[in-house]
Order: structure tokens, then C-alpha cells, then sequence
């Protein structure tokens, strides 16, 4: 089955603007995606007619507010494929799940002479809170280097696992280059050390099905604004027996079991890691996006993306002046960073956005990355359901307007 | 034509492509780093000032077409000035790029006008001029 564009695209009504007097092209869906109707409308239908605050008081908004929050929560759960609603945790973004995950088991796990295993290619979300609780704990963090082909390589990794070796971070589906690592092999070779494997899935989530317990690894984290969802729902999952004995991380209102001046008792999963009145129309939004989700298909999502990937680098390949970054292959999410001979990537982008294109430029938040490939920047284009191959030409013209531009200053 | 193209055609890339004052500046009264943290560009800033005069001014620095015609025109702009007045003139530019009629004072600074319209790149058009008045107090407090 193929995506009905079209149709996808009339739920979406930002993509009708313009910007610049020209129909918008949307292609920055790595750094957030649009929002269809279907989850704006259940957030409101929720505000208008049943909030309340969650999981206390007993008079019927608040019942009604937290059976919506709770089913959000089970949506989120099978449509990572966790059998286990309570392994759920909502956050507000990827960031905050990675952060809880440091903080909460990392301060309590890691020591002088255990080891933290990321890749040269996180984002700073998943770098950052492992170099600051290694810096905290004494614990080394270990960076595995990408290979030639710009992919993880595979034999650096294994000789970076030891037996002092207690977690591994990796994105699933890089932020940059859009290559999408070997989860499955990555999390049987780091238990074989006694390893724990924790997850950046906010790329992989909104493109790829994903399945937590198939994949086999500890920890999985998403941000919902990347998959259709509102800002500020996003979701941890862990393992249930590791959740289970990780202490709290935000402590306060509503993750306690019984509180006394002497000391406390807290909740069980999931409430324990939710202290305070948590984002409860985004939880609700979010469920609303893996309902849309889940009815395309992420399988069609997938090959929609891959398809409009192999069309995008058919016309950008032989293009001169254009200096393409990353692997090709099955292993590439829609996902393309670049450059234009003698154009910071920020011209690029202000050219494009002057043709109603929106692409990102930067460093993408992964600058260990970026002196790894050699730029201080780059442009970045990335694809998601509703885009089609009529937006990839425009973005294509684009491209040669900016490129014949700078050409002048070469 | 295009204002974006005119803009970009006959002013910015004309900066980029040859920069005044770019270099290291030795001696010098202070040396000033500026970063745009969301983009990645640097700016180093070397001012040369005697008494109450700036009397010579080189940056270096790696960023967009943008930040780097903004840095080279600032420079060309500043020369002989006294403090006062490249403090002054500091200020008459970063209103013009947040969207203040342009002064005449501003001289050719006023080419870069139409950058105010690209609400995106502000940023970039001022990290020279914001970089300038750090350093300026920088050289004030030593």
C-alpha cells in the first residue's frame, strides 16, 4: 500500500499557507513535524469538556481527565510494543526522558571505573547527560567513532564493550545523517558485557515501527512533536524491573505512597517518575498522534520516507557544487544533510525559505558530529508522510537557485 | 530583480567574497570572541584603540554570508571613530536591523537594511556589532 498524499495532507492545515507569496514546503520534520487536525482537535475537545487535574479528587472531570491521560499512556505503550502500560513514562520531550534515565539510574549505578558507551553521532541530548553524570559519578564516558562510510563501525564498538562497560546510548535513527543503527545486534552484544542499552528514538519513533521488547534494549525515548503529536508530551519507556529500582527523579505531588517529616515512601511505576501535575492535554494530544499514525501504518510511513529519500538524492547526486553527507542504502531514514560550495548553510536556508522552502541549518545539535565529518555545518532536508515528490522538486530548484548564487562568490 | 537577490547579488556576497579588515590585528588593545550558539559561527574581534580613537580594527571567524558582510562592513565603518561615536553607531545599526528607519549617519551600513526583513537571520547581521560593544567594554573596564 502506498500514502494517499493528498488526502494525508488536507488534515494538516498549516501545509496550505504560504510563505514568501509561495506554497509552503515543509522539509524540517527532524526538527519538529506539523500537527493534524485529528490531535489539535482532541486537545481541545479535552480542555472544553473534561479537564481536570489527574489522578486525585473524586468528582467526575477529574475521573474523566484521568482515564483520557491513562489511555494515552496505553496507546504510547503497544505502539512502541510495550506489553507493560505502567513502563511508560511520560516526559516532556526525548531530552527530559534521557535526563531522568542519567540521573535517576546513572547517579545511582555508575562509579570510579564503570564505563558509558555513546557514538560519535548523538545528538547533544543523548551526549550531554552522560558527560555530566560521568563527570559526577567518576564514571569514563567512551565515545565510539563512526567508520569511513560514515556509518557506526561495528568493530570500534565491539572493542569499546568490557566487562566495566554499564550502559550504551545510541540514537536509533541518527538526527543528521539519517542512518539508522543496528539496535537489535548493539543491544545482544552490550547484555553479553552486562550492559544496559538505552535508546534515542526521536527520529526512529515517527518513521520506523518500532518494538521495545523485540529490539531487546532497556530503555527507549521519543518526543511526541516529532511524530505528529504536541509540544511538551513525550515518553520514556524502561524495562519494568529496572524501573522498579530506580529511585525517584523529580520528587513532590502525586508520585508519593505516604509521606512523613522522618522520610517517605513513593509510588509505583508509572507515577513515581511523574512528580507534579504532568502535561495532560500533550499526553492526550500524543495518544491522538499514534492513533494517525498507527492508522497510515508505519510501514507505509517508512517506505514513504525511503521513496522520497531515493527521489531527493537522484536529483541532488550529480548536482555540482553539492556536497552530499552520509551512507546510502536501507539503512537511511528520509533524512539529508548537505552543502553548497562557498554558502554557509544559513544562506542556503535563507534562499530556500525565500521559495517557501523550510529547511534546517546548523550544527543539528550533534557537534562532536559535525567536526567528525569534516563541516562546521550543514543544510539539512528531511521528509515525513505528508511531503511529496512535487515539494522535493521545488526543494530541488531551490537548491540550483542557491547554489548558481554563491556560485558568485567562488 | 528581487530587494532578497539585490541584497544578496550586490552587497553581501561582494563582502564575503572580499572581506575588509579580515586578520589578526597586532598589536591590539582587545581581543573579543562572539558566538552565535544556534548556528555555530564565531567571530574574533581585534580592536586597536589610542586614547579616545579607535584607530584600527581586522576580525576573523568562520559564519554565513551574512554575519561575515555585516563584520566586514562594520570594520570598513569604524576607523577613526571616536568611542562615543562607534558606540553610537552600534546602536543606530541594530535599530535599523530590528526594523528602525535607517539614520543617515549609517552611511553605507544602510545597504544591509533589507536584512530586517529576514526576521531569521537578525542574529546574524548584529553577532559583529554585539561582539563590538563587548569588546568596547572590555577595553573601558581594563
Amino acid at each position: 500500500m502506498t500514502i494517499d498524499a493528498a488526502a494525508i495532507r488536507s488534515d494538516f492545515p498549516i501545509l496550505a499557507r504560504e510563505v514568501n507569496g509561495q506554497p509552503l514546503v515543509y522539509l524540517d520534520n527532524a526538527a519538529s513535524s506539523q500537527k493534524p487536525r485529528q490531535v489539535v482537535e482532541k486537545m481541545v475537545e479535552y480542555y472544553y469538556h473534561h479537564h481536570a487535574n489527574v489522578h486525585r479528587g473524586a468528582h467526575t472531570l477529574a475521573y474523566e481527565a484521568s482515564e483520557l491521560y491513562e489511555e494515552a499512556r496505553g496507546k504510547v505503550a503497544r505502539f512502541l510494543g510495550a506489553s507493560d502500560e505502567a513502563s511508560v513514562i511520560f516526559t516532556r520531550n526525548t531530552t527530559e526522558a534521557i535526563n531522568l534515565v542519567a540521573h535517576s539510574w546513572g547517579t545511582a549505578n555508575l562509579g570510579p571505573g564503570d564505563e558509558v558507551v555513546i557514538t560519535e553521532a548523538e545528538h547533544h541530548a543523548n551526549f550531554l547527560p552522560w558527560q555530566q553524570v560521568c563527570l559526577q559519578t567518576g564514571a569514563k564516558l567512551v565515545s565510539v567513532p563512526l567508520g569511513e562510510d560514515q556509518r557506526l563501525d561495528m568493530t570500534a564498538f565491539r572493542a569499546a564493550l568490557n566487562g566495566r562497560t554499564k550502559l550504551v546510548a545510541i540514537a536509533h535513527m541518527g538526527n543528521t545523517l539519517g542512518v539508522i543503527n543496528p539496535v537489535q545486534e548493539i543491544a545482544r552484544l552490550a547484555h553479553e558485557q552486562g550492559a544496559l542499552v538505552l535508546v534515542d528514538g526521536a527520529q526512529a519513533a515517527p518513521h520506523l515501527p518500532v518494538d521495545v521488547e523485540a529490539l531487546g534494549v532497556d530503555f527507549y525515548t521519543i518526543s511526541g512533536h516529532k511524530m505528529l503529536g504536541p509540544t511538551g508530551a513525550g515518553a520514556l519507556w524502561a524495562r519494568p524491573d529496572i524501573l522498579r529500582g530506580m529511585p525517584p527523579f523529580l520528587t513532590g505531588g502525586s508520585m508519593i505512597r505516604k509521606v512523613d517529616l522522618e522520610g517517605s515512601t513513593f509510588a509505583d511505576i508509572p507515577m513515581r517518575f511523574e512528580a507534579g501535575t504532568p502535561n495532560i492535554a500533550e499526553a492526550i494530544g500524543l495518544g491522538a498522534a499514534v492513533d494517525y499514525l498507527q492508522e497510515v501504518g508505519m510501514e507505509n510511513i517508512a517506505r514513504h520516507d525511503a521513496q522520497l529519500l531515493r527521489y531527493a538524492l537522484d536529483g541532488m547526486r550529480d548536482m555540482d557544487g553539492i556536497t552530499l553527507y552520509g551512507p546510502e542504502g536501507e539503512d537511511r531514514g528520509g533524512i539529508i544533510a548537505f552543502n553548497i560550495a562557498g554558502a554557509h548553510p544559513h544562506d542556503v536556508a535563507t534562499v530556500l525559505d525565500q521559495e517557501g522552502v523550510a529547511i534546517r541549518a546548523g550544527h543539528h545539535c550533534a557537534q562532536p558530529l559535525m567536526r567528525a565529518i569534516g563541516a562546521q555545518s550543514t543544510a539539512r532536508a528531511s521528509f515525513y508522510l505528508y511531503n511529496t515528490e512535487e515539494e522535493v522538486d521545488r526543494f530541488l530548484a531551490g537548491l540550483v537557485k542557491a547554489r548558481d548564487l554563491f556560485a558568485l562568490a567562488l | 530583480m528581487s530587494v532578497f537577490d539585490n541584497l544578496y547579488k550586490e552587497i553581501i556576497l561582494e563582502h564575503y567574497k572580499s572581506p575588509r579588515n579580515r586578520g589578526k590585528l597586532d598589536p591590539h588593545t582587545v581581543r573579543q570572541e562572539g558566538v552565535n550558539p544556534s548556528c555555530g559561527d564565531e567571530l574574533e574581534l581585534y580592536l586597536l584603540i589610542d586614547g579616545d580613537q579607535v584607530t584600527d580594527v581586522k576580525f576573523e571567524g568562520v559564519g554565513c554570508a551574512i554575519s561575515q558582510a555585516s563584520a566586514s562592513m562594520m570594520t570598513a565603518a569604524l576607523k577613526g571613530k571616536s568611542v562615543a561615536e562607534v558606540r553610537e553607531l552600534a546602536g543606530d545599526f541594530k535599530d535599523m536591523i530590528h526594523g528602525e528607519p535607517p539614520k543617515e549617519s549609517l552611511g553605507d551600513l544602510q545597504l544591509l537594511q533589507g536584512i530586517s526583513k529576514l526576521h531569521a537571520r537578525v542574529k546574524c547581521a548584529t553577532l559583529p556589532w554585539v561582539t563590538l560593544e563587548e569588546a568596547l567594554d572590555e577595553a573601558q573596564a581594563a
